[in-house]
């Protein structure tokens, strides 16, 4: 999930006979699954708890470039580096799409970013680790945006109206970057050394649990879910999400010729689903408190961005300024 | 980039179709907004024209008016070709 541990300001739900009639009128609405829009009245707790969610999903789009920029450069192919070039733009653009609808809310776009570089706003887990061979770019696609996938194909019934088309667009164009990924990795198996074999295990090995961490914590963990689920922002729980996807990659994984780095991982007849190990929580809450590998490095880059682009964004208010001038006199 | 305006934009995704509203970009200028919208919201042709409407100058029907503008014409059944029943005789009208 690109928003992990979204603060929604409440810790038990109202009931409606405790609502507010305007309170409870949207409830209704919710209820009966009429998307909001920018202009409908809704409670303040829900525009507040939707700038979080969306600004840290735009933001985890933004940083989400960074890990794969590093391999811009070093793509084995020309064909490599078109298609992750491509993928980038992507991420921007998906960016983009989020803060668009971030706006609609009333958030200003230049207050969110500067909430992330102050420390003050998240994104997600995932993109504090590094990219340290070239198979990571394989796994990143299939294994991050797979997860990525698994939330976002939900959170296109998301209620906000403006989230949810964001959410319909960047799914259409997810699934590039999943199989675009998967497809690294199976040219690797099938053709490569064996040291380019041992660089794919070596990339799952890694980057396995940061995935599986981008859920976030387990249901009874996650105190601001259930308003969260009320509102119809959320629309799976974090442990179901995170089943739905463990169950999806296993098959995709054992077709690659790979290992989990999990022995608890195996098929449970019963329950028909795989089971897992316990994710270890305490390096997710230090990644998310700013303690991951790359974290500074993360923030560093995208304040050096945005600061070395100040006279771009300036030069094109002044031409446009010139431009306008020229149009009166 | 607060000094950048906002846009809206609107795509006809095929020759025969409207306009379709898709989301907005901020730019410096006319041009710009063009530029950061194709970029935006056409890398997989799913446009042939575009639109871009600095988005303070829509005027909008404000959602608390809903009633007001709309239920007018919620009464007026006779607007609507399902109100006239013909003979069947007569065929397809």
């Amino acid at each position: 999930m690109y928003a992990q541990l979204v603060e929604t300001g409440s810790k038990r739900l109202k009931t409606l006979e405790e609502m507010s009639p305007e309170e409870r009128e949207f409830q209704q609405k919710i209820d009966a699954e009429t998307k909001i829009e920018a202009k409908n009245w809704m409670p303040d707790g829900y525009r507040k708890t939707l700038i979080r969610q969306i600004s840290q999903h735009a933001h985890s789009e933004i940083v989400g470039m960074l890990p794969e920029g590093n391999w811009v450069t070093r793509a084995p192919t020309l064909k490599r580096k078109l298609q992750l070039m491509a993928k980038i733009q992507d991420e921007a653009g998906h960016g983009l799409y989020l803060y668009s609808a971030m706006e609609t809310l009333g958030a200003d776009r230049d207050e969110e970013v500067q909430k992330l570089h102050d420390g003050k706003a998240k994104y997600s887990s995932i993109f504090n680790y590094p990219t340290l061979n070239w198979a990571d770019m394989g796994a990143v696609g299939w294994l991050v945006d797979g997860a990525a996938i698994v939330n976002q194909v939900v959170l296109q019934r998301t209620s906000y109206g403006p989230y949810s088309r964001a959410m319909v667009r960047i799914c259409k164009e997810e699934s590039f970057h999943q199989r675009q990924g998967y497809q690294i990795l199976l040219d690797m198996m099938r053709e490569g050394t064996q040291a380019q074999k041992d660089m794919v295990q070596d990339a799952i090995n890694r980057l396995w649990w940061p995935a599986l961490m981008m859920f976030g914590p387990h249901d009874d963990e996650s105190p601001n879910s259930q308003q969260s689920m009320a509102w119809k922002i959320k629309r799976k729980s974090n442990d179901e999400l995170r089943q739905m996807f463990i169950d999806q990659t296993v098959p995709q994984l054992e077709f690659l010729g790979c290992t989990a780095p999990d022995p608890d991982l195996k098929w449970n007849e019963e329950r028909g689903h795989y089971d897992f190990g316990e994710i270890d929580w305490k390096e997710f809450y230090d990644v998310l408190k700013g303690n991951g590998p790359c974290n500074r490095e993360r923030l560093a880059t995208r304040k050096k961005a945005i600061d070395e682009g100040a006279w771009v964004r300036e030069a094109a208010v002044a031409y446009a300024k010139k431009q306008q001038q020229r149009a009166v006199a | 980039m607060s000094e950048w305006r906002l846009y809206e934009v609107f795509v006809r995704s095929k020759h025969g179709l409207n306009h379709k509203h898709v989301g907005s970009v901020h730019a410096a200028d006319n041009e710009m907004a063009m530029e950061n919208a194709r970029e935006l919201y056409t890398r997989r042709s799913e446009g042939v024209s575009i639109w871009v409407v600095p988005s303070e100058t829509i005027t909008a029907s404000a959602a608390d008016e809903k009633e007001v503008l709309f239920d007018p014409s919620d009464d007026k059944v006779y607007r609507h070709a399902s109100f006239y029943e013909l003979p069947d005789e007569v065929g397809h009208m």
